[in-house]
Formats: structure tokens, C-alpha cells, sequence
């Protein structure tokens, strides 16, 4: 079980948290903007962000602009319910 | 674990501030723009002199067209020098927040920002083009007011207070012509420096 005591370990690290706070205040979102926002290198945005998309938290939509490849990110509606709980869960903590 | 969640916290309101609000207008920006613009104001007062400004343009002599042209173009002049210093001030706030400049939030905040500043542009025209210079001061003041207002979900929500005052102030330059000029430089001067002052002490 990865949910304890409505915290989500899916986004106990800094870079998860980061990614779906963005997410959840933009629609699409590009790699290199959120690899700015985020202050991580390419790899490591690449590896969490497919960790995400496994769990169906997030979209990443991959096309070719100008031949150039580009890679965008949306948050899903399992993510968007998903990260507020944990956001209630954490918000619930500090009060308490 | 409770300092793990204050932590948390406050890096996801970061986050969702710095990728959707553009945090980096520094009230700098606003206190330079407000000091062209106090300026601007009494130079144009100083240039008009006795001479009436008035709604029908028939009455103006052709002597004055030249003190038109001289208006216009302080205007003009003055709109270019304060974007400058608005512009200076806030890539270097970015800078010191460690943003970059170009972001598709800055593009939202222009494209909000020069909707309603180009139908003002255009409006302007049309009334010089009709000789109503009368009406110049309050129009510029309504059109920046509801520009302000537009972008103001994209950045701080002071902006919005900013916004409405330019409009009361317009609206009165619009009733009462014979001030307008002094509306004018209340609204691009002198509250332009104090919601500087305000944002510098509240976000710097």
C-alpha cells in the first residue's frame, strides 16, 4: 500500500511534487520549461516523469515540431484527485 | 516530519506561483515608470499653458497644431522610456530569482497587456485623426486601467486595485476635460509610485 495516512509515496520525492504542482496550475507544460521550473537535469525529469505516467498521473504527449522532437506534459484526472489528497493529507498534518 | 511538511508546502506553492504567475514585475519597474510618466505630466501641463484644451477641435487655432505635434510625441516618448525601465527592473528581478525571461507566462502577460493597449492605440488615433485631444488624457488612463485588470490573474493581484483606480480616474479626466491633464499625471505618476513602493515592501 502506498498511501499512509493519506500520504501518496508516489510523490514523497522533491522533483514529483514539483512536476505535479506545476501540473496542476498549467495545461501542457514542455520539457524544457519544466526542466527550468523544476532546476533538474534531463535525465532525471525523464526518469520520474515515466514513473508518473506509469501510475496514470500524468500524459506525456511526444510529437515532432519542425523535426524537432517535443516532449509536453498534462496531468491526468486520477493525477489531479490523486495529488490533492496528498496536498489535503499534508495541509491536515500541519494543522494537526 | 512535521518540518518535512512545512518544506513540502511550501515548495508546491512555489512551484504552482513561479510556473503560472510571472512573480519577476518588480515594483522597481512601477516607481521608474511612475517618475517618467510625474514628469511627462508636469511637462505637459507646462506646454499646454493657458491654452485651452477643448473637445471640438474647430476651436483650436492652427498656431497650436505644433503644440499638438509637440504632445504627441512627448507621449509618445514618454510611453517608450518608461516600457524601458519597466523592462530594465524586471529582467533584473528575474535574474536575481534565477527565472528565465521568455516563459510562456511572459507571453500570456503580454498578450493580456496588449489586447486592450492596441484597441487604446487604435482609439487614440481615431481621436486625433478628429481633432478630440480633449478626450486623449482620460482615454489613455481607461484603456491602461482595463489592460491591467486583464492581466492581473497572471500575476501579483495587486495589479487589479492599480487597474481600477486608472479607470476612476479616467472616467473623471473624461467628465471634467479642463483637468484632464492633471488626472492624467496622478494616474501615470503618482499611483504608479506608490503601488511600486507598496509591491517593493511587500514582494522584493
Amino acid at each position: 500500500m502506498s498511501i499512509i495516512g493519506g500520504l501518496n509515496k508516489d510523490f514523497e520525492s522533491r522533483v514529483r511534487l514539483g512536476l505535479m504542482s506545476v501540473l496542476m496550475v498549467n495545461d501542457w507544460i514542455d520539457f524544457t520549461e519544466m526542466k527550468n521550473l523544476l532546476k533538474v537535469t534531463d535525465g532525471n525529469l525523464a526518469s520520474h516523469s515515466s514513473a508518473l505516467e506509469k501510475k496514470e498521473f500524468i500524459e506525456i504527449k511526444k510529437e515532432f515540431i519542425a523535426k524537432k522532437p517535443k516532449t509536453s506534459y498534462r496531468i491526468t484526472i486520477k493525477g489531479r484527485k490523486a495529488f490533492q489528497q496528498h496536498l489535503d493529507a499534508l495541509e491536515k498534518m500541519m494543522r494537526g | 516530519m512535521n518540518k518535512k511538511v512545512t518544506a513540502d508546502l511550501a515548495h508546491i506553492k512555489e512551484m504552482m506561483e513561479r510556473s503560472s504567475r510571472f512573480i519577476s514585475l518588480s515594483g522597481l519597474s512601477g516607481i521608474g515608470a511612475g517618475i517618467v510618466g510625474l514628469f511627462t505630466g508636469i511637462i505637459a501641463i507646462y506646454i499646454i499653458g493657458d491654452n485651452e484644451i477643448v473637445v471640438e477641435g474647430s476651436q483650436m487655432a492652427n498656431s497650436s497644431s505644433t503644440m499638438v505635434q509637440s504632445i504627441v510625441g512627448l507621449g509618445v516618448l514618454a510611453m517608450l522610456m518608461a516600457i524601458f525601465v519597466a523592462c530594465v527592473f524586471t529582467i533584473r528581478k528575474s535574474k536575481k530569482l534565477g527565472l528565465k525571461i521568455w516563459t510562456s507566462t511572459t507571453k500570456r502577460v503580454l498578450i493580456q497587456l496588449t489586447i486592450p493597449l492596441l484597441a487604446g492605440g487604435i482609439f487614440l488615433l481615431v481621436l486625433l485623426q478628429h481633432s478630440l485631444y480633449g478626450l486623449i488624457a482620460g482615454t489613455t488612463l481607461v484603456f491602461y486601467g482595463l489592460a491591467l485588470i486583464n492581466v492581473e490573474k497572471y500575476t501579483f493581484s495587486e495589479l487589479k486595485y492599480l487597474g481600477i483606480l486608472e479607470i476612476f480616474l479616467g472616467v473623471l479626466a473624461l467628465f471634467w476635460i479642463e483637468n484632464g491633464l492633471i488626472f492624467w499625471t496622478i494616474g501615470f505618476g503618482v499611483l504608479h509610485i506608490i503601488y511600486g513602493v507598496i509591491l517593493y515592501k511587500k514582494h522584493q
